[in-house]
């Protein structure tokens, strides 16, 4: 070795310290094995800020090494800096792996995401020769359980719930083994070792007996990696049917676990970005459009056009699926709106009346994780939910935060965002707050991570609106320095967070269509225009306001807004035969001097839905919107015309007019449908660009739960672009509430000025 | 200001000001009444202000609000009420038929109640500087029982009940300001309280806790008073919550909680769960509490919040809201 170092000529020493997610990811053992097979002497260990790599060699082969740490890092790491510092050479030799120390100080380890088995153990798990043959709990440092299972740092296996499993000598082995793929994999286990799977308490045959009651129809309770799941054989029309009343759920579509790719494609059309997400290490429930013909119950997900698939997230369910031979529904574990049971006692006492079994094991989640959602619409990956396989993963910020922040979200979707250095932490989808489960979910998150994370915030960030449970909790935080932020200034600010804007960085026009959010002025914005940097928002134009009439029933029951925005001259209509006992008090409440006005772009496609027949009340958020956008006619290619915006307000009372027009005309739904979304792109177009132009702004942002809708978001994108304006859409955090919180650190740490009511205001 | 409505908002405001500015003990429980020793007698006292818009509707006028509001408040504090003074400030213009029938209204309710106005004022002033009348009323009362009412007293276990279903009140004057063009079939439930009251205390004895009138903020506000005074979470049963058909019919039109809507002639009682069965039966056999009702229970978790059991077995929290509801959902 230090004959070939000669020949190559003079051995430099070099220092590497790497950050990002660099620890209890196997990334000490990919450098050794890089380290040696390029023959350089040194050694690799963690400290506090991430690894610390020292070699001696070549200096072609020190450069080589320094690539590898960029580009070629394991599955699980997220190198975020490589720092190279020239070091005096000592004629080292030989390659070392040095032990963590456990009371170093500062921050730590970033805990990873729960990652579904790697092809390796994958090939592990079905094969009769191997030892972890069938073990629904083989991992390795390239996969497994991560957040769910973490209860402290440093990250440990004396900090997971894996602490009450004795390694067996095999495993011991491989766990100490810097060449071995289960180095310092904290769950690392075997079926003498590990975690023993039960069907209803008894081990024996667990997993075959399992199979054999899906396969007869049976709902089974089923543990999963960050919660229970429920499930029911996908094709069994009478199983469906009673987990779908159990749940109390009315039509919220199941989401359906497929063995492999080829049983997924025969349930949805896939494209490559779809197969690609789909088999991800992330695993998350993909939304596609379903196949006409899919072999799944009626009950899955009534009346929609798409459908939510995954792949296997655990081995136990790559056992599952493979052994039943067809998909099952797996839904999360919980009645409606309820948070899903994680913790085995809650699961046995809140689960028993909604299944016929339990199929679990006695490794305990310490953290609730749910399943994350994604769209993949027009070869884009649309983020629905993050949690699983995402979460607690950081968002890169495009600046330093000086005073740590915690921002609580919204009321619905909540998340919460820590922000320290140059990092924001999303939490894992937490759910509605209203429920005190997930209210001591929300409280919980917020201590855990912080602790995960070593951030102690100074600065708590929160919504506007006086009556979120989040509010309160913020408001209640008498040790940090309240900072309020405005609902759609955090939607804004969300997407220029993640696409690395920094309080220096000029405005963006920001478009926020969402359901409903508090405004400055009194009134419920969710239609808006904003000239939005992450420091401050002016909000410079909106959409056509109307009476929200009954507020939140309004919210539940779209015909109301049909009724709101059509009055007496909608009597004629279908939808207000369908409600005449109804139809002209809300009319007259929609007028009323006590009623909240609304610029709500949510609330505009309820009263189209409502209006074209598609739905008058809803059973959960946004379903009205969704099935709308399901039912558009992709041939129809016109659009209804709205007038020029004044003073900032774009019309759409002209699209709603239409609308009924075209309904009493007896054009078909479909084309109405897209009409309407055309109409509505459109008028945004004509509104955004000259606003961009008069303050001199050449990007455009476009978030809010809105715009989870794919026909709408594309039209926008497409006529932006085309006048030249660069346009940001969510990547990393849901354009849901879901994002709020990072919109909220992110403002929160740039001095958080309160939104400016804007010009034209009526006040 | 969004310091009207009741709520968490006119408490901040009250403990912020007020309680500040006169800081005393007798003040620092929020009861509704105080009580108070007079040369060795027990007495209680309290005032209320009277703002509503229309002054008249159906079932009742501003006039008996006033005398029942502050006789009620009394009763509140189990104490028999006796003596009101009246206060009134009168918008220059306001029709002398109008006060005239205010005032036989207000004579008509302290014969009902056995009560005596026995001093009052009045003043008027400009156009524009109130609406219509206001009045205020202040009240004594005796307390004979010897018992000791307060929130603090609640303990985990101890019964929720309430004395007739809810919101009759508030609707009523909603739909009567006319805005609307609804019809419901509701009429206020405004009544003096004292005997029922009274009963209610003879059949539950050492038993009682705390009694309330839910008038502002309705009964959601009461129970989370009581469970921040108490430190206690207060669970109720979504499904034994008395409601009229015709007010549940216009709360769900007009999108609001009958939970928060305004009673003049409803008391939230917490008991002893050992004396509720019999306390329940004493508010039945009264005329004004035939449609009484054991909503929930006090337990020690979580504290300082009300939980709402909904049909489906969830549990919603039921916030002490600051201001009008506001749309909180997406
Ligand atoms: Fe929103
Ligand atoms: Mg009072
Ligand atoms: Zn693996
Ligand atoms: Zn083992």
């Amino acid at each position: 070795m230090t004959l070939a170092t000669g020949m190559k000529g003079t051995a430099v020493r070099a220092r590497f310290t790497v950050t990002g997610i660099v620890q209890g990811v196997g990334f000490r053992p990919f450098v050794h094995g890089v380290a040696t097979g390029l023959g350089l002497a040194g050694s690799v260990g963690n400290d506090a800020a991430g690894v610390v790599v020292e070699v001696e060699g070549a200096a072609a082969d020190v450069d080589a090494l320094e690539a590898a740490l960029r580009e070629r890092a394991p599955a699980l790491a997220a190198v975020e800096t490589v720092t190279r510092t020239a070091l005096p050479a000592t004629g080292a030799v030989g390659f070392t792996i040095a032990p963590s120390d456990p009371s170093a100080p500062g921050p730590r380890t970033l805990v990873s995401a729960d990652t579904a088995p790697c092809a390796a153990c994958l090939a592990e798990l079905t094969d009769p020769a191997d030892r972890r043959f069938r073990h629904p709990f083989v991992n390795c440092t390239n996969c497994g359980p991560r957040l769910s299972i973490v209860c402290d740092v440093p990250y440990d296996r004396a900090t997971t719930t894996m602490a009450r499993f004795a390694m067996c000598p095999a495993c011991a082995a491989e766990y100490h083994d810097p060449r071995d793929r289960r180095f310092h994999a904290q769950p690392v286990c075997c079926p003498d070792c590990g975690p023993t799977v039960r069907l209803d308490g008894v081990a024996e045959d667990a997993l075959d007996r399992a199979v054999q009651r899906l396969a007869a129809g049976e709902i089974l309770a089923v543990k999963g990696l960050g919660g229970y799941h429920l499930a029911v054989r996908a094709d069994h029309e009478a199983g469906v049917a009673r987990l779908r009343a159990a749940k109390h759920r009315e039509d919220k579509p199941f989401a359906l676990l497929a063995g492999d790719l080829a049983v997924a494609d025969g349930l949805v059309r896939l494209d490559p970005v779809a197969r690609e997400v789909l088999a991800g290490r992330r695993r998350p429930i993909v939304l596609r459009p379903r196949r006409a013909g899919a072999a799944v119950a009626a009950a899955v997900a009534p009346r929609t056009a798409e459908l939510g698939v995954m792949l296997p997230p655990t081995p136990l369910h790559h056992l599952l699926a493979a052994d039943l031979g067809r998909p099952l529904v797996l839904t999360s574990g919980n009645s409606s709106e309820e948070p899903i049971a994680h913790r085995d006692d809650d699961a046995a006492e809140r689960l028993a009346p909604l299944v016929d079994g339990f199929l679990t094991h006695d490794r305990a989640i310490r953290t609730r994780v749910d399943d994350s959602v994604v769209r993949v619409a027009r070869g884009r990956v649309v983020p629905v939910r993050r949690a699983r396989g995402y979460a607690p993963e950081p968002v890169p910020l495009g600046f330093r935060v000086l005073r740590p922040v915690l921002a609580c979200g919204a009321e619905q979707k909540v998340t919460i965002t820590l922000a320290a250095g140059r990092r924001a932490f999303p939490s894992s989808h937490i759910g509605d707050l209203e429920n005190l489960a997930t209210l001591r979910a929300f409280t919980d998150a917020i201590e855990h991570l912080g602790r995960l994370f070593a951030i102690t915030p100074e600065v708590v960030a929160h919504d506007l609106h006086p009556q979120y449970r989040s509010t309160s909790y913020a408001l209640g935080r008498d040790d940090l320095e309240p900072v309020a932020v405005q609902h759609h200034h955090a939607h804004v600010a969300s997407c220029l967070a993640e696409h690395g804007w920094g309080p220096d960085d000029g405005p963006a026009l920001g478009v926020a269509y969402d359901g409903t959010g508090w405004g400055p002025d009194g009134t419920v914005w969710g239609g808006e225009l904003l000239l939005a940097s992450l420091c401050a928002a002016r909000r410079v134009g909106h959409l056509q306001t109307v009476g929200l009439p009954g507020g939140a029933a309004a919210v539940r029951a779209p015909w109301r807004m049909a009724a709101a925005w059509l009055g007496a001259e909608g009597r004629d209509l279908a939808v207000a035969g369908r409600h005449r006992d109804r139809w002209d008090a809300v009319t007259t409440l929609a007028g009323a001097s006590a009623t909240l006005a609304t610029s709500s772009a949510g609330r505009l496609f309820d009263a189209v839905a409502a209006l074209v027949g598609v739905r008058d009340t809803t059973t959960y958020e946004g379903q009205a919107a969704v099935e709308l956008e399901q039912r558009v006619d992709p041939d129809e290619h016109t659009a209804y015309p709205v007038g020029p915006a004044r003073d900032g307000v774009v019309p759409v009372g002209d699209l709603v007019a239409a609308v009924a027009d075209d309904v009493r005309a007896g054009v078909d739904p479909g084309r109405i449908a897209a009409r309407f979304h055309h109409g509505l792109a459109d008028a945004t177009v004509r509104a955004v660009v000259p606003a961009a132009a008069a303050h001199g702004v050449g990007t455009a942002v476009l978030s809010g739960g809105v715009f989870v809708n794919q026909v709408l978001t594309e039209r926008v994108r497409a006529g932006l672009e085309a006048a030249g304006l660069r346009v940001l859409t969510h990547e990393r955090v849901p354009c849901t509430d879901a994002g709020i919180s990072l919109g909220q650190a992110a403002v929160a740490a740039c001095g958080g000025r309160p939104v400016a009511p804007g010009e034209g205001e009526g006040s | 200001l969004a310091h009207g409505a009741g709520g968490k908002a006119t408490r901040t405001l009250v403990e912020a000001v007020f309680v500040d500015a006169f800081r005393n003990p007798v003040l620092e429980q929020l009861e509704d009444g105080a009580a108070v020793s007079v040369g060795g007698a027990r007495l209680a006292f309290t005032t209320d202000s009277f703002v509503v818009s229309p002054l008249f509707f159906p079932g009742g006028d501003i006039g008996d609000l006033a005398v029942n509001g502050t006789v009620n408040d009394l009763a509140m504090c189990g104490a028999r009420p006796l003596h009101l003074s009246v206060g009134v400030i009168l918008e220059e213009g306001f029709p002398v038929a109008d006060l005239q029938r205010i005032a036989a209204s207000m004579a008509r309710a302290a014969a009902a109640a056995g009560v005596e106005i026995v001093t009052g004022d009045t003043k008027v002033v400009r156009r524009g500087q109130a609406d219509g009348c206001f009045l205020t009323t202040a009240g004594i009362g005796v307390r004979e029982r010897d018992v000791t009412l307060g929130a603090a007293t609640v303990r985990p276990g101890d019964a929720v009940l309430v004395s007739g279903p809810i919101g009759d009140h508030g609707v009523t004057v909603m739909l009567a300001r006319g805005e609307l063009d609804i019809e419901a079939d509701v009429v206020s439930d405004t009544a003096p309280m004292h005997g029922l009251a009274a009963a209610l205390l003879d059949a539950a004895g050492d038993g009682a806790r705390v009694l309330r009138d839910a008038t502002r903020g309705g009964v959601a506000t009461i129970l989370n008073e009581i469970a921040g005074a108490a430190g206690v979470g207060v669970v109720v049963d979504e499904a034994a919550v008395p409601v009229r058909e015709e007010v549940l019919g216009a709360s769900e039109l007009l999108g609001i909680d009958p939970l928060y809507v305004a009673c003049e002639g409803r008391l939230v009682a917490v008991v002893d769960a050992a004396r509720a069965a019999a306390a329940l039966a004493a508010l039945r056999a009264h005329p004004l509490g035939a449609g009484a009702a054991l909503i929930g229970h006090v337990a020690d978790d979580p504290p300082g919040l009300v939980l709402l059991r909904t049909a489906f077995g969830g549990t919603r929290i039921v916030d002490l809201l600051v201001g009008d509801p506001l749309p909180r959902i997406c």
